[in-house]
């Protein structure tokens, strides 16, 4: 087990939105909150991402309609912004060669306290950068984005989401920064324990799509997935095939979703996971029926919660609209705080953002208006 | 040679719509202007030296495809932004 911290006072989200950036910043007792000017109006923000080692650096993943793909970071908490010199970009094809380019940064994760300004970016296409500099410069990072079987694994644009494969849920274990998780959709949860030298997929017990071949790292779509702080021995996963849990050193996931109502099934975009009781996590469930609409089933949005590692599941939609409601919560667009009563945060396509503080009992919308919302980080600041 | 920046990347220029460049290619263009505008040139082209899907490069009237394209000293450079989405 590891130490987490509680956290008191005032909570920032940091919110990025199809047409900018936002935050909401709360008051000591997250009862009120207040909302800021957009900051780069227009612009397709994927993540932002506050770096909890030093609560002041702030990373960006940004692009607009026109232009190529970036970050901006700041160093003050937001209230300033300065681009990365060298953004994620993959290597040059050497020349008869077909390189692939960057779309889209689409998650940021910082490391630990025991390697400062060390960052890892995922991308759409998949790929995996690190910057050693605090987000200023990047470079590829391991042999993954060039390696032949990770490409066949990555499969082909049609393979991934609409608008583009992606390389998420960046984890890097506390207790030993040389070992990784990521996920690919498509192209499943893979690690490594040598600081990236190598990797391996982590897809056994995980199911697929009827008639696709589980035993094959492009056929899983892991869609989220999160290492419990307090136990960084289980990881949950919310994924296109049902929500699971591994508990290491095991190597196969257990679907744990198969306890969820049936007519809300096990389906969904985020998983958040509590700060201080691996048994303990949430998810937002969408309807994965016939053609896949992915918003809330019934057009009853609702979290779930499970209090022990996933043998069941609670409703927790007390605040939310009782009917005719349509949204849909994506991967980066629920998260908590660390408090003593965990806060918890959604966004929706619809652009509002509903809170709990009080571990997803009761909910409020604390915002509404904004464009469509990519994701939710919380800050403790 | 002019080169004529779009608004959405004014933010490079401080504000200038219009940049003097002495250029031979296209390539050389956008380097020098990346010299002098840094992170400019990573918003037009990739990483494998190709113009962005929405971003179109004219040289006087005639779209430009490939960076070994020639310049002159009296050329025109427009650097086009393509529609996009809503």
């Amino acid at each position: 087990m590891t130490a987490t911290q509680t956290d008191k006072g005032a909570v920032t989200l940091l919110i990025g939105t199809r047409k900018g950036a936002f935050t909401l910043k709360s008051d000591a007792s997250r009862r009120t909150w207040k909302l800021s000017a957009p900051a780069f109006l227009g612009h397709i923000i994927h993540h932002v991402v506050a770096d909890p080692r030093d609560r002041r650096t702030v990373l960006m993943a940004a692009s607009t309609g026109h232009l190529g793909p970036t970050i901006y970071r700041s160093t003050d908490r937001g209230k300033t912004w300065k681009e990365a010199a060298a953004p994620p970009a993959f290597r040059k094809a050497p020349e008869g060669e077909k390189g692939r380019s960057v779309g889209h940064v689409f998650w940021l994760t910082p490391c630990h306290a025991n390697e400062p300004n060390v960052w890892y970016a995922g991308t759409s296409p998949q790929g995996l950068f690190r910057s050693e500099d605090g987000g200023a410069t990047w470079t590829p990072f391991s042999y993954i984005n060039d390696d032949p079987q990770y490409i066949e694994w990555m499969g082909s644009v049609q393979d991934g989401t609409p608008d583009g494969p992606k390389l998420h849920s960046i984890i890097v274990d506390p207790r030993d920064h040389k070992h990784l998780y990521f996920g690919m959709s498509g192209g499943g949860v893979h690690e490594s324990t040598d600081g990236g030298k190598t990797f391996v997929p982590l897809i056994k017990g995980m199911e697929t799509v009827e008639g696709f071949d589980a035993s094959v790292a492009t056929y899983h779509d892991p869609h989220c997935m999160r290492q419990c702080p307090s136990n960084p021995d289980r990881l949950y996963q919310q994924n296109h095939c049902g929500i699971y849990r591994i508990d290491r050193p095991s190597n196969e996931w257990v679907r744990i979703g198969k306890t969820m109502p049936k007519k809300v099934g096990d389906v969904g975009f985020p998983m958040v996971v509590h700060p201080r009781n691996a048994d303990i996590a949430w998810v937002f469930p969408m309807d994965g029926g016939t053609v896949w609409p992915r918003v809330s089933p019934g057009g009853k949005p609702a979290a779930y919660v499970t209090r022990n590692g996933g043998k069941g599941w609670t409703r927790q939609d007390k605040g939310f609209p009782r009917s005719n409601a349509w949204g849909t919560v994506k991967r980066q667009a629920m998260t908590r705080d660390a408090h003593a009563t965990v806060g918890l945060y959604v966004g929706t396509t619809q652009g509002e953002i509903w809170a709990s503080r009080n571990d997803g009992a009761s909910w409020a919308c604390i915002a509404r208006h904004l464009p469509e919302i990519y994701s939710v980080e919380a800050a403790a600041f | 040679m002019t080169v004529h920046i779009p608004s959405a990347l004014r933010s490079y220029t401080a504000q200038r719509g219009d940049i003097e460049l002495d250029a031979s290619t296209l390539a050389d263009a956008l380097a020098q202007l990346n010299d002098r505008f840094p992170g400019l040139r990573f918003r037009i082209v990739t990483e494998q030296d190709t113009v962005r899907p929405h971003i179109r490069l004219f040289v006087n009237e005639q779209q430009a495809f490939n960076l070994q394209t020639p310049l002159r000293r009296d050329d025109e450079l427009y650097i086009v932004l393509a529609l996009s989405g809503g």
